[in-house]
């Protein structure tokens, strides 16, 4: 097989996958669209140095990251600060009633996610900052490993670790704040008879 | 194991991402644990919503772009087949 027809085969079927990351980090389908074909463009001409057997998603995923860093991001140097201190694990479901007393009339907590509405939850995830955001993607979307992550963003394994779980805990809150918003928090049986 | 212990743990243990020993440790106070069992359940409901909701559907232009960018004739340019308008 030529190297441009294994190229076709083997990388081509990431699109839609690289297409999603690079909407939720650039936020808009405009930049997303040239942020995607920039990654195959530089994908190709590094193709023939790509070894089998290596991790080709990881390997274009840190194409998009950097590629995206280098050219995207250059205009933001400082990076954001968030203050998370108070915020425990199983934010979101405490919040919506789990881990107290079973009780029958309550909305099961999961109702509550399936009816927040897809661009809500895609603003959620695009409104954490970047840092943390890159990292849940890469690990909840995506499914790579610590390690694989690690590898894509060029930093430690605990500070990816630590992003990712302080990333998961500002989605929660984010979609917690939504469902106050729009209404969506379940009802206390409690106030309710 | 007690909850806190869990708890601290839910995100490595489904990230695949604990030793053998420490997994089976909080697997087996799933098992005891109905309350624990329920929030890591939904720490994977969330995941899969999260999953499910934030999927993009790639423009057929950026497609053809790519493709004609890399020289692709159109029938190795798409992975679901031949772009027919």
């Amino acid at each position: 097989m030529s190297d441009q027809a294994a190229f076709a085969e083997l990388a081509m079927p990431f699109m839609s996958a690289l297409y999603a990351a690079a909407m939720r980090m650039t936020r808009n389908p405009t930049d997303a669209e040239d942020l995607v074909q920039e990654t195959y463009l530089r994908a190709y001409r590094g193709f023939g140095g790509f070894k089998e057997g290596t991790n080709l998603k990881a390997w274009l995923y840190k194409i998009l990251t950097n590629t995206y860093i280098n050219q995207y991001r250059a205009k933001k140097r400082r990076p954001e600060q968030v203050d998370l201190d108070d915020t425990e694990d199983f934010y979101l479901f405490r919040r919506l009633g789990g881990l107290e007393a079973v009780d029958a009339t309550r909305t099961p907590e999961t109702e509550v996610l399936d009816a927040i509405p897809d661009a809500e939850v895609k603003e959620a995830l695009e409104s954490i900052p970047e840092q943390f955001r890159m990292a849940v993607i890469l690990c909840d979307i995506e499914g790579f490993s610590y390690k694989e992550i690690a590898d894509i963003l060029d930093v430690p394994i605990g500070t990816v670790m630590s992003r990712i779980h302080r990333g998961r805990k500002l989605l929660q809150k984010r979609l917690w704040d939504f469902a106050g918003e729009h209404n969506l928090r379940p009802v206390e049986s409690t106030t309710g008879s | 194991m007690d909850c806190d212990k869990a708890i601290l743990q839910v995100y490595s243990y489904l990230d695949g991402e604990l030793t053998m020993w420490k997994r089976v440790a909080i697997t087996r106070h799933l098992d005891e644990c109905p309350p624990c069992l329920q929030g890591f359940s939904f720490e994977v409901e969330l995941r899969r919503v999260i999953i499910s909701k934030c999927s993009e559907d790639v423009p057929d232009a950026l497609r053809n772009r790519i493709a004609q960018a890399l020289g692709f004739g159109p029938d190795l340019g798409s992975s679901a087949g031949p772009f027919t308008p």
